[in-house]
C-alpha cells in the first residue's frame, strides 16, 4: 500500500539569472513500513524534493506542476490550516544540522512538548512530562536533565536524538530525513542508524531517508531512487541497485563509494561536473559525463524503461 | 646523508603537545588538542592519519608545517628542529612543505585571478621573472588537469566548481617543488563522484614526483585506497599506527576496530551482514581527558588498570603499534590466531 506518492513533480527557482529546475519530473513511491532512500549529489534537488512534500520550499521556489499524494490524499491543493493537520502530525522531518531547528533559548523539554500541544492538545505540563519518556526512547540516557538543558549544552549526536524526539513524539506514519548523520563522526553516525532502525522496527512508520552516502543507503533502505539535476535516473530493490545497477550514473556513483581494492587501480570517478540546472543539458542530462552516450542521448530525452521487479532506470542503454 | 635525510626519515615528531589556553568566566581552561605525539614521516610515503573531531589531528599536521610551535617536544625536518630555524632557513623549509586543506574556497583570495593565485609563490620567493612565472603557472595548471591553462589563469575562484577549486589548491602546494605536502580533508567537501580525480591526482604527485605526503581524513575508505602507511587518533594521541594492511586487516586497538566495523560500507549484503562493534557514549572533551588510557570510558575490554594506568605504543608486530596494553588478551578473545 503507498503511503505517499509523488506524480511527476516539478519545483523550480526563480532567481534573477533565470529559472532553475531544481526538481523535474519526479515520481516516487513510499509504502507503508518501507525505508526509501533518495540518494545524489548535491544540487540534484533531493532536498528540494523533501521540501516539495511537505510543502515548505524557499520562498523563490514554486511547486508549478505534479501531485504528492499522502494517503491518497494531494496536499498541493491544501491550505496551510489544512495542512497543519498532516505537517508535524502525520508527517515529520528532521534535518541535517539540528542547531538550526532547535531554538537556542528555549529549553530542550519544551521545544519537545511543543509539537504535542500543537497536535495532540495536551497541556505544557503534560506535554513536557511526556516529553522526558520521548527523550529516554530516543536513548538519551539522563532524559531528565536533557530535557532541563539548553540546545548549546548537548553535543551533535545528543541534539540530533532530540530532533528525532520531536519528529516522532506524536507518532507520525512518515518520516523525512534529510541528511540527518552527515553533520556527526563515524561512531556516532552509527549509533543514530542503530536509532533509527530500532525505532522504525518499533513503531512502523514509513521513511524517506535523504543522502549522499551509498554506504549509509546500504545499510538501512529498503528501496532507493538514485537522482541526477533534478531527475530520476534509476529506482530498484536496494540489492538489485548495489549487485546490478543499469545507468552509467548509478554505476559510477557505487564504484566511486567502494574501496579500490588494489594500489595499482585506478581511482573510479565521473569526469567533468554537475551541470548548473539553470542551463540543463539537452537530451538526457547526464549525456556530458556519460561514456556509454550515444547520438540519441544529445538530442533525445531517455523515457524510463521497466526491467521487472520495480527495477526502473531512464536510459536509453535499454529501450 | 646529503639532502639530511636520516634512514629515510624526513620528518620527524617527537613527544609533541599542543595545548591551547581559554581564559573563560570560569577560570583558565587548556585544551590539550594534541598531547604526546611521536611519528616519522618516511621518505616517498603516504601517511594516512584517521580520527574523530577533536583528536587532534589537524593541529597536528599545522604543528608538522610549523604553523603552530609545539607547547612542548620536537618537530625535525631532515634532521632539524624547525623550531630554531629562521631568516632565510625558515623560508627553505617553507618552500619544502606545502598544505592542501579541506575548503578549497576559503583557501583561494576571491578577488584575485587563479594565474595570479599560482604566480604568488615565486613572487614570495623571488625565483625567475614574470615570464618564467607565468609559463611556469601554466604548467602547473596543465599538470592538475586544468586544460587549456590559459583559460583556467583567467578565471576567477567562484568561477570554478569545487573539484576545479581543489586542483588549483593542490596546484599552488606544488609550485615550489616540496618534498612534503599535508593534505587536511582534501576531498571532504567534494562530490562522490569527483573524489576519486582528486586522490588520483595526489597519488601522482607521490609516485611520479616523490613527493610524501600526510593525508588526513575521518573518512577510512579513503585511507585505506590511498595511505600505506596509517596512524589513529584519539583525544590528542597516536592509539595505532602501522602499515594499511596491518592496521585495516589485523587492527590491534579497540578504537580503531570499532570505528573500522562500523564504517559505512556501500554493499547492502556486507554491511548487513557484519558484525557491528558500536561504541557508546562520545568523545569526552580535550580540556578534561579521561585519566589512565583516555578511551577507557568507552572501551568495551577496559579492566580496573584501564583507569589508572596510561599506556604508551606498544610493537604488536614488525612495524605495527598499538596503544594497549590487553591487545593479547583482546585477540584471543576474538579467536584471531596468532
Amino acid at each position: 500500500m503507498p503511503i505517499l506518492e509523488l506524480q511527476d513533480l516539478k519545483t523550480h527557482i526563480y532567481l534573477e539569472e533565470g529559472v532553475l529546475k531544481a526538481v523535474d519530473g519526479v515520481n516516487l513511491v513510499i509504502n507503508e513500513g518501507e525505508i526509501v532512500g533518495l540518494v545524489g549529489e548535491s544540487g540534484c534537488g533531493k532536498s528540494m524534493t523533501a521540501l516539495s512534500i511537505v510543502r515548505l520550499p524557499p520562498r523563490e521556489a514554486e511547486t508549478i506542476a505534479g501531485k504528492v499524494l499522502f494517503e491518497g490524499e494531494d496536499l498541493l491543493p491544501l491550505n496551510d490550516e489544512e495542512l497543519d493537520r498532516i505537517r508535524g502530525r502525520k508527517i515529520s522531518m528532521v534535518f541535517q544540522d539540528p542547531l538550526t531547528y532547535l531554538n537556542p533559548v528555549m529549553k530542550v523539554k519544551t521545544q519537545v512538548a511543543e509539537p504535542l500541544m500543537l497536535h495532540k492538545g495536551l497541556s505544557k505540563a503534560e506535554a513536557e512530562a511526556q516529553s522526558v519518556d520521548i527523550l529516554q526512547a530516543m536513548g538519551l540516557g539522563d532524559a531528565a536533565s536533557v530535557g532541563e538543558s539548553y540546545p548549546h549544552e548537548l553535543s551533535g549526536g545528543m541534539k540530533q536524538r532530540v530532533l528525532m524526539g520531536m519528529a516522532l513524539g506524536c507518532d507520525p506514519s512518515m518520516l523525512i530525513a534529510d541528511e540527518p548523520f552527515t553533520a556527526v563522526d563515524v561512531s556516532i553516525q552509527d549509533q543514530l542508524i542503530e536509532l533509527l532502525k530500532r525505532l522504525q522496527r518499533e513503531r512502523q512508520f514509513s521513511c524517506l531517508l535523504i543522502t549522499h552516502d551509498l554506504g549509509v543507503a546500504a545499510e538501512i533502505c529498503d528501496r532507493v531512487y538514485v537522482m541526477y539535476a533534478g531527475e530520476i535516473v534509476e529506482t530498484g530493490d536496494i540489492y538489485t541497485i548495489f549487485d546490478d545497477p543499469k545507468h552509467p550514473y548509478t554505476q559510477g556513483l557505487i564504484n566511486s563509494a567502494k574501496v579500490a581494492r588494489s594500489d595499482s587501480d585506478a581511482l573510479p570517478f565521473i569526469p567533468g561536473e554537475v551541470p548548473s540546472m539553470l542551463e540543463p543539458p539537452p537530451g538526457c542530462r547526464f549525456h556530458p559525463r556519460c561514456e556509454r552516450a550515444m547520438d540519441k542521448c544529445r538530442e533525445h530525452v531517455p523515457a524510463r524503461t521497466d526491467l521487472g521487479d520495480n527495477h526502473y532506470v531512464t536510459c536509453w542503454l535499454y529501450e | 646523508m646529503s639532502d639530511g635525510s636520516e634512514n629515510g626519515v624526513l620528518l620527524r615528531v617527537r613527544d609533541v603537545h599542543k595545548h591551547f589556553r581559554r581564559f573563560t568566566l570560569r577560570g583558565e581552561r587548556v585544551s590539550r588538542a594534541v598531547d604526546g605525539v611521536s611519528l616519522d614521516i618516511r621518505d616517498g610515503e603516504i601517511l594516512g592519519v584517521a580520527g574523530e573531531s577533536g583528536c587532534g589531528k589537524s593541529t597536528l599536521s599545522r604543528l608538522i608545517c610549523g604553523l603552530v610551535e609545539p607547547t612542548s617536544g620536537k618537530v625535525a625536518f631532515k634532521g632539524r628542529d624547525i623550531g630554531g630555524l629562521s631568516g632565510r632557513d625558515k623560508k627553505a623549509f617553507r618552500r619544502q612543505v606545502q598544505m592542501v586543506f579541506q575548503d578549497p574556497e576559503g583557501s583561494l583570495n576571491p578577488r584575485r585571478r587563479i594565474g595570479s593565485v599560482l604566480q604568488q609563490p615565486f613572487q614570495v620567493h623571488k625565483l625567475g621573472n614574470p615570464e618564467q612565472q607565468r609559463r611556469q603557472v601554466l604548467q602547473l595548471l596543465d599538470r592538475v588537469k586544468l586544460t587549456p591553462p590559459e583559460f583556467y589563469a583567467n578565471k576567477f575562484p567562484y568561477e570554478l566548481s569545487g573539484g576545479s577549486k581543489q586542483r588549483v589548491a593542490i596546484a599552488r602546494a606544488l609550485a615550489l617543488e616540496p618534498s612534503l605536502v599535508l593534505a587536511d580533508e582534501p576531498v571532504a567537501s567534494l562530490d562522490m563522484s569527483i573524489r576519486g580525480a582528486i586522490l588520483m591526482l595526489l597519488r601522482e604527485l607521490n609516485r611520479d614526483l616523490g613527493i610524501s605526503i600526510v593525508l588526513i581524513s575521518h573518512d577510512l575508505n579513503v585511507l585505506q585506497t590511498m595511505a600505506s602507511r596509517v596512524a589513529i587518533m584519539y583525544l590528542g594521541r597516536i592509539v595505532e599506527i602501522g602499515t594499511k594492511e596491518e592496521v585495516f586487516s589485523r587492527p590491534r586497538h579497540p578504537y580503531t576496530q570499532a570505528l573500522l566495523s562500523v564504517n559505512p560500507i556501500a554493499d547492502p549484503k556486507k554491511t548487513r551482514e557484519r558484525v557491528k562493534l558500536s561504541l557508546t557514549g562520545e568523545v569526552p572533551s580535550s580540556t578534561n581527558p579521561p585519566v589512565g588510557c583516555r578511551f577507557h570510558t568507552r572501551c568495551p575490554h577496559a579492566v580496573d588498570d584501564c583507569s589508572t594506568n596510561d599506556p604508551v605504543l606498544e610493537l604488536t608486530t614488525d612495524s605495527h603499534y598499538a596503544a594497549c596494553p590487553h591487545w593479547k588478551r583482546i585477540a584471543a578473545l576474538q579467536g584471531v590466531v596468532e
